[in-house]
């Protein structure tokens, strides 16, 4: 099985796989090496491939990844990006985020919880272990990438919390501050950023609480210093500088949902079947390749997902 | 009577045709190898997502050519370089290059029908048909074919009046552009709100022109 524990020194040097045309190239020969974490190659790879799949390996356990599925070049993670608090353009948010302090930083938990609390960033993870994993990422635009995140579980921060018996919901909240987030002085969203889950998909394994990519800090542009990740939903459930997380009874209010209802759901779950009005989710465009590949339904994560939307309508609630 | 400034141009300078040409054809040689430079051989010009960047920035320059196209009657007026009529042709042909590259991008590589074994035909159609967006884009793409077909010498005499009245459409057409680009974004409206205000000014000021027209006459 693969080392989850592996420090950042440890991690092949960037040097390495900067060179994101020839890491793609080398992709289309690994095949198979990725699924689960399986070692068993299917056919005899050169040095070279064996190379790359060591390499993935060292950014964190894969989770869910298909075969052809390689670790987007970090370059085009961290310049690539929608957080519209820093500008609506792609590379807005790497141009405009460069001075924001993302320390100190405190995260409220409240709500419906026994054990409600104002944390300072560092003693809000203390407890929590931090894990290397890399999901895939699919973006309600149709584009796609894969993301060696490193994070702790959302699960075991609401454990803690103890939630009452009459929370339904988790609600987070982005920091509302224009003077560090300029895109917050146009009224683009009804600002701050509000996300939120169900409380049983927020504690569902697979969902992170981001605190870095490519085994470093997360950069501003990214949602620095602590960002939601939940891999079978599209990426805008995904909300970005999270000051507070607080547990409700009713389905909270989401920023996308309230700017146009018709186009983004609560739920968000990835499916190819339910087609965005103005474009096809049947196949998406992976970020540093050229050919579509075919969008799975909750981007791949059926297995670890589907059970919680048994007998749920999924073309009402997208 | 209207003043006409020359300001000292009342010909046509000396190599300004090709001039116009290689100026309106450069935004093209500078998209399309950087696009598939970045898709197919390893550069790195237009960010992380190359085939979207080069699409709307071929989007955009056919916006540019229409708008241009439009203009040059208000500056003729405004300058009395009546030399400039016979390039509103030139730029009208080249607002229809652009639009032809920006289709192909959008078919092609964008959402790759005939590249990619996972969209066909019924796909592209469903696109056509129930996203407006697409919609009106691909109308103003048919309403502009006809244009660029008479736009002729042989055609302009041959059609007489009614080539005046079918080039009307040169009107519709950038007014249906505007729209497909508000449509085609989600909040970030900005730019396509700045096309539509540069379109609306252009068309004011082509309206005062006529009107004063219709009073000198």
């Amino acid at each position: 099985m693969p080392n989850t524990d592996l420090p950042s020194s440890e991690i092949t040097p960037e040097g390495v796989y900067f060179d994101r045309r020839k890491f793609l190239t080398a992709a289309g020969l690994i095949g198979a090496g990725l699924v689960g974490g399986a070692t068993l190659p299917l056919s005899p790879r050169s040095a070279g491939a064996q190379q790359q799949e060591q390499q993935q390996r060292s950014l964190g356990t894969p989770y869910g990844l298909q075969p052809t599925d390689v670790a987007t070049p970090e370059e085009d993670v961290t310049s690539y990006n929608n957080f519209y608090e820093f500008g609506t353009g792609k590379d807005d948010p790497a141009a405009n985020a460069q001075d924001f302090k993302a320390r100190p930083w405190t995260v409220k938990v409240e709500g419906l919880v026994a054990k409600p609390g104002n944390y300072q960033l560092e003693d809000f993870l203390k407890p929590s272990k931090v894990e290397d994993r890399i999901y895939r990422m699919r973006c309600v635009e149709a584009w796609s990438m894969v993301i060696p995140w490193r994070g702790i579980m959302l699960a075991d921060v609401l454990k803690r919390a103890q939630p009452t018996s009459a929370a339904k919901f988790v609600e987070f909240t982005t920091l509302m501050d224009p003077a560090r987030m300029p895109g917050q002085r146009y009224p683009v969203l009804d600002w701050p950023y509000n996300e939120g889950l169900r409380l049983d998909e927020a504690m569902n394994p697979l969902t992170l609480l981001a605190t870095g990519v490519y085994g470093k800090d997360l950069p501003n542009q990214n949602g620095a210093p602590l960002r939601l990740v939940t891999p079978w939903k599209y990426g805008f459930k995904g909300i970005k500088s999270i000051v507070r997380i607080r547990l409700t009874a009713t389905m909270p209010k989401t920023s996308w949902n309230l700017a146009a209802s018709n186009e983004y759901g609560f739920y968000a779950n990835v499916n190819p079947e339910v087609d965005h009005p103005r474009w096809s989710q049947a196949t998406e465009r992976r970020i540093g390749m050229f050919r579509r590949i075919p969008t799975l339904p909750f981007n791949g994560y059926a297995a670890q997902v589907a059970s919680m939307y048994s007998g749920m309508d999924l073309r009402r609630n997208y | 009577m209207l003043t006409r400034p020359y300001f000292g141009i009342a010909k046509q300078p000396r190599g300004f045709s090709a001039l116009l040409f290689l100026a309106a054809l450069l935004p093209a040689l500078l998209i399309v190898p950087a696009m598939l430079g970045d898709l197919f051989f390893g550069s790195s010009w237009l960010g992380s997502d190359p085939t979207k960047a080069g699409e709307h920035l071929l989007g955009e320059w056919t916006l540019r050519f229409l708008f241009a196209t439009l203009a040059i009657t208000p500056l003729r007026h405004l300058t009395g370089w009546n030399w400039l009529a016979k390039h509103r042709r030139t730029l009208g042909l080249f607002a229809f290059a652009y639009v032809c590259l920006h289709l192909l991008t959008w078919t092609l590589l964008d959402v790759q029908l005939i590249v990619s074994e996972y969209v066909g035909w019924a796909d592209v159609w469903k696109d056509l048909t129930k996203r407006p967006y697409i919609t009106i884009g691909m109308l103003a793409f048919v309403l502009l074919v006809p244009l660029a077909l008479t736009s002729t010498r042989a055609a302009i005499a041959r059609m007489g009046k009614r080539w005046r009245v079918l080039h009307r459409l040169a009107y519709v057409v950038p007014i249906l552009g505007v729209i497909h680009y508000l449509m085609a974004v989600k909040k970030d409206i900005e730019e396509p709100l700045v096309y539509g205000a540069v379109l609306a000014a252009i068309l004011l000021w082509r309206a005062r022109i006529a009107s004063q027209r219709a009073a000198v006459a």
